[in-house]
Formats: C-alpha cells, structure tokens, sequence
C-alpha cells in the first residue's frame, strides 16, 4: 500500500491531469519533494527557489494540517492521505506602494533595523504604518511601550484609568519619580513622545468595559494586553476573536511568566487554553503575591518582540505556543497549544458570538467566596486600648513580617494556621490581619469552620492601618 | 471566461457589503470547452486587523478545504477565485502574483467609493512572470 496525494485542480495539469497521486512513504517534504522532482514543472508552484514549501500550499496529512503536526517533517506512513490545499490570497496594491515613506531624520534613527534583511525599509514601513494598542501602562506595559515605541510603530494606543503609585516605580519603568500622583496616560505619554517624536500616541483614560472594548480595539492591528485581572483578560480575548485581532498575551506572578499570541489566523485564543477563570482570590494579584520587577520587564519586552513580528509577518510568531518563564531558576518551557475546536468563543459553533458581563462570569462582584464580618483600622485601634485581651493574628508571610508589623499581632502564616489553631484561645475576640484585607478573610473563614466564633477581619489589612491608624509603619 | 449574470450581480454585492475592506470568494462551475462560472461562495477575509483587511485577503485552508467538499459534492469545481481592490483599479498586484495559483481564474472587481465598478478576469502565466488577461462574457 502506498501514500495517495491529493492534487487541487490548479495543478493537475502538471500531474497529467489525474486528481490523485500514488506515492511511497515518507516526510512530507521528501513526499512533495519526489513528486515535484517527477513532475517537473510543479516545482515553482509549490516550491521557492531556496526550496521551501511556499507560504500559500497548505498540506493536510488525512483530516490535520501539518502545521499541528511536524510541519514538513510530518511522516506519511502507508494508508494516508496527503492533501494539498490552496491557501488562497492577494491584495489590492504592493505592500510596498502603500505603505508610508520614512523622512531622513527615520532613516538615521532605525538604521540598525534598516540594515537587517528581515526589517530592511520595506518592514520599517510597515512598523511606522502599523497601529498597536497596549490595555494596560503597567508592568508589562511599560517596556512592551517603550521598546515598541523606539522601534517606530506609527500609532501606538494606551488604555489605562490608573494614577502612577510610588509603589509602581520598582517595575513600571515608562514612569518616573516626578510622576507620581499624575495619571499614568500623561505620564507614558510624555516618556514615549520624548523616546520618539515620530510616533503618535492614542490615550484612553477609560477601564476597558464590553460596551467599549470593540470601539477601541477595532481600530488597531494587534492588541498587547498588559493586564493582571482575569475579567479583562477574557473580555480581550474574546473581543479580539470577534474582531479578527491578533492579541499578545502575557503575565506575571511573582518569578514567574507567561506569553504568546492568541486569537491568530487559524490559532488558539485564551480560551481554548483555559475555558473558564479561577474562582475568584485562588490566585493572588501581584500586590498581594508581589512580583520581581525585572520579570514583566521581560515578560513585556517578549511581547514587544512578539507584536513587531506580527507586523513584519515574520513565521514562528508564538502562535499555538506558550512560553512559561521562571526566573529565579532561569528555566523557559514551551507548551504546544491546540485550537479547541468546541472553543465557545473561536470554536466551530461559537456561543459566544458577542461580549458579555465579564465581571459576572469571573465572579467578581458577585457574593464572595469568604465572607466575614470585617473590623476596621480604626476601630481596631480603638478596641486594643480597651481590650488588652484580643487577638490580632498576622496571616502574613515571615518576609512581610520583617518589613512592618503590628505592635499587638501574633505572626501565624496562612498556611501554617490550620495546624497552629490549638495555639488559640477561642474564648478571646480575633482579628484576623494581612496586607490588604483578602488573604486574613481566607483566615476568618478558617477560624469559623474551626469553631472559632468571635472572629473579625481587618479591612484594608495593615496598609489601611499605616494610612488610617499609624503613618510610622511602612507601606509596601 | 464565461459568468451568469445573476452570479456577477451577487459578486458585486457580496464586496460592495466589505468595503472599504477587500471582499473575497470562490467562482464555482463546470470545465470542458471552457470555464463558465456558475455559482460564488463568499468567503470570509480571514485577514488579520482591519487596516490589513482594507489592502489584503486571505482564505483560510480550512475554509478553502471545507468549500472544496461541499463544490465536489455537487458535482462542481472550483473555477477560480474573485476579490475586490478598494478604490483601486481590477488589475492584479505583484502581491496578487506571488500569491496566485496556476489555472485558476482570478477575477478582480474594483470597488470605487463603495460601489463595484470595473471586473476583470486574469490566470497567472505557467512561468509565473505575469497574468494573462481573460474577456468576461456576462450571460442572462
């Protein structure tokens, strides 16, 4: 028994006219490879000149394109049927002519990119011609915006509502000390023009909500998300399936990240990865887990990498791949990812066909998952001068410990509570504490199912009682 | 190149609906004597961006693989290709060229304003080097 290829109409002139093919086994390569060397003026329709497939012959090995399986390397044993399929395409004018021209003073700016044969003019047009947009002026943000701006993409778009934080300098690295307490707009805005004036920023002092999501995002040609909350991770997802848009995914948690490109021509989109969010505070957010700064300094400088070779279309983009970076042991994975056929969203019979109530279904906003009766800061000062009997339990980490504490607090670790609670006296009034009021309501809910009944939380956890109680105590 | 006037007709809607974006699709009909082309199957431009999608076009494999099956099942071939130039004239690009396929018909209507005005038919020589022209016979 042998390999049967299937040959589209266009080229059966050159195989005699017949629409199959019986060939011996093999690659796929050495397949189309023999066959066009029998068939000799096949060659160029198939081939380039430096012997590659070209980017427009698609092959299916029976029902799956080689790009799922090894691409040429593919192997074709006995039985199998190879397709040849027309990926069929064109435009209305050369690249070239339409693209806009670069001044002088461009040329000597982006002459390192000029003398690269894969950027050449020709892909330093296409930058300057091309409109990114960036959900986000963060972490990930910063040097995403920074290195996409120096690089000369024409229009770059900011989405952010935020106000730049001392505590953000440590990574954000668009922003500066002089721009604290100022919008994070203004301020990438004026770092980027200063990087390069022959760009265009966009700014949208807006959070990114499904009634605008596509008004903003139609009018850009790649998406870089900069996010760390899961509702406008789904709601970008999704709103770049619909609208067609490549979107360059990535993420951080404390050494670790994570990126690659969803939502391409023919690719997987976040959903086919993970088809519905965790329930909502099982994964901390970068202030509650804290993060390396240098790691989005990375994460987002790979997706700067990943959006220009978007617009260069460059091959071997992050498409159908996701990366895992751990930094602290310098390790990089690559995960091979599927486009999920029943994918709700870009799947074959999508349910979803329009965006949704993103906070609803990451659970946000909806009834807690740990519930509690919470105490707040200044109470809590109130009622350790009156009560010298109560108990404040630091749930923190010992590291965090170490930067500030509570005079009163006793320090149990969240994760050694459960085996700490015989440590406690359950006749005494508990408040339970953290940094930020959500780990100490995991705590509270802990202390409950234990039988602990007069147990509070403290809101805002120990940054509301640096601001609100005792300036003398860090924030972080 | 022969084309029913009803299919040319629904051709011309199917690109004048995508404008200002390039539109794009599949001539179907029989071979022998000539091509006539008898039916169309509007594909979708699976183009990434908006801003690409008003210069360039692309039909997925998958899609072409699936609109392959259902033409066989009917007894029909694929003829050819048609897509629109926005406000540009029906002559094929050097991006057209590089991208053609051997045999098949590809037929360019330029789309002015929003309103399809000049169809034009062309096959990419043997060589590669270039396009030849076709007539377009229109029959009711």
């Amino acid at each position: 028994m042998s390999v049967t290829v299937h040959i589209p109409t266009p080229l059966r002139p050159y195989v005699g006219g017949s629409d199959t093919v019986l060939v011996g086994e093999g690659t796929v390569g050495e397949i189309l490879d023999r066959l066009a060397a029998e068939h000799r003026n096949l060659r160029p329709h198939l081939f380039q000149d430096n012997g590659r497939l070209r980017g427009f012959v698609t092959v299916f090995v029976n029902s799956r394109n080689i790009r799922e399986l090894d691409q040429e390397a593919t192997v074709a044993a006995a039985g199998d049927e190879i397709s040849i399929v027309p990926s069929i395409a064109g435009g209305a004018t050369a690249a070239a002519t339409a693209l806009p021209q670069l001044s002088h003073q461009e040329i000597l700016r982006y002459s390192r990119h000029l003398i690269l044969p894969q950027v050449g003019p020709e892909g330093q047009r296409r930058l300057k011609a091309a409109r990114v947009v960036l959900i986000g002026a963060g972490g990930l943000g910063s040097p995403a915006a920074l290195y996409l701006a120096a690089a000369g993409v024409g229009t770059i778009g900011l989405v952010d509502f935020d106000t730049v934080d001392e505590t953000n300098l440590q990574r954000q690295i668009v922003h500066s000390t002089s721009g604290v307490g100022t919008s994070k707009l203004a301020s990438a805005e004026g770092r980027l023009k200063d990087l390069n004036p022959h760009v265009t920023i966009e700014t949208f002092d807006a959070r990114l909500t499904s009634e605008n999501a596509l008004e903003v995002l139609r009018e850009y040609d790649v998406v870089v998300d900069g996010t760390d909350n899961f509702p406008t991770r789904y709601l970008v997802n999704d709103a770049c399936v619909l609208l067609d848009t490549p979107y360059v995914y990535g993420s951080i948690y404390r050494f670790e990240g994570q990126v690659s490109v969803f939502a391409a021509q023919n690719g997987p989109c976040y959903r086919c990865l993970f088809r519905e969010p965790p329930p909502p505070g099982l994964v901390p957010s970068c202030a509650e887990g804290g993060v390396l700064g240098v790691l989005p300094g990375i994460i987002g400088s790979m997706q700067a990498l990943e959006t220009i070779k978007i617009i260069l279309g460059r091959e071997s983009t992050l498409v159908g791949r996701l990366i895992l970076f751990d930094a602290l042991s310098f390790t990089l994975r690559e995960l091979k990812l599927r486009k999920d056929p029943e994918c709700p969203v870009c799947g074959k019979d999508p349910s979803i066909r329009e965006l949704i109530d993103y906070e609803a279904f990451c659970g946000v906003g909806a009834e807690p998952v740990y519930q509690g009766p919470e105490i707040s800061a200044k109470q809590l000062a109130q009622e350790i001068r009156e009560n010298p009997d109560i108990l404040v339990i630091d749930v923190r980490e010992p590291h965090e410990w170490e930067i500030c504490r509570l005079e009163r607090a006793t320090l149990i670790p969240l994760s050694e509570l459960p085996d700490r609670l015989n440590q406690l006296d359950g006749h005494k009034e508990i408040v339970t504490h953290c940094h930020h009021g959500v780990r100490s309501m995991f705590a509270l809910q802990l202390l409950n199912a234990a039988g602990f009944a007069k147990v509070r939380s403290l809101r805002g956890g120990i940054d509301a009682w640096s601001s609100e109680v005792d300036p003398s105590v860090p924030r972080y | 190149m022969i084309i029913d006037r009803t299919v040319l007709d629904e051709i011309r809607r199917a690109v004048e609906t995508q404008y200002p974006n390039e539109g794009c699709g599949l001539l179907v009909g029989e071979v022998g004597g000539g091509v006539r082309v008898a039916h169309q199957l509007a594909m979708t431009n699976r183009r990434i961006g908006d801003g690409a999608k008003a210069k360039r076009y692309w039909i997925a494999p998958e899609d072409f693989r699936a609109a392959s099956h259902a033409v066989a099942a009917a007894g029909l071939e694929i003829v050819g290709v048609y897509h629109s130039h926005p406000d540009a004239p029906a002559c094929p690009s050097s991006y057209d060229r590089e991208h053609a396929w051997p045999w098949y018909r590809y037929l360019i209507v330029s789309v002015a304003d929003g309103t399809a005005s000049d169809v034009r038919a062309w096959q990419l020589r043997d060589d590669r080097s270039g396009f030849i022209e076709h007539a377009v016979r229109i029959e009711n």
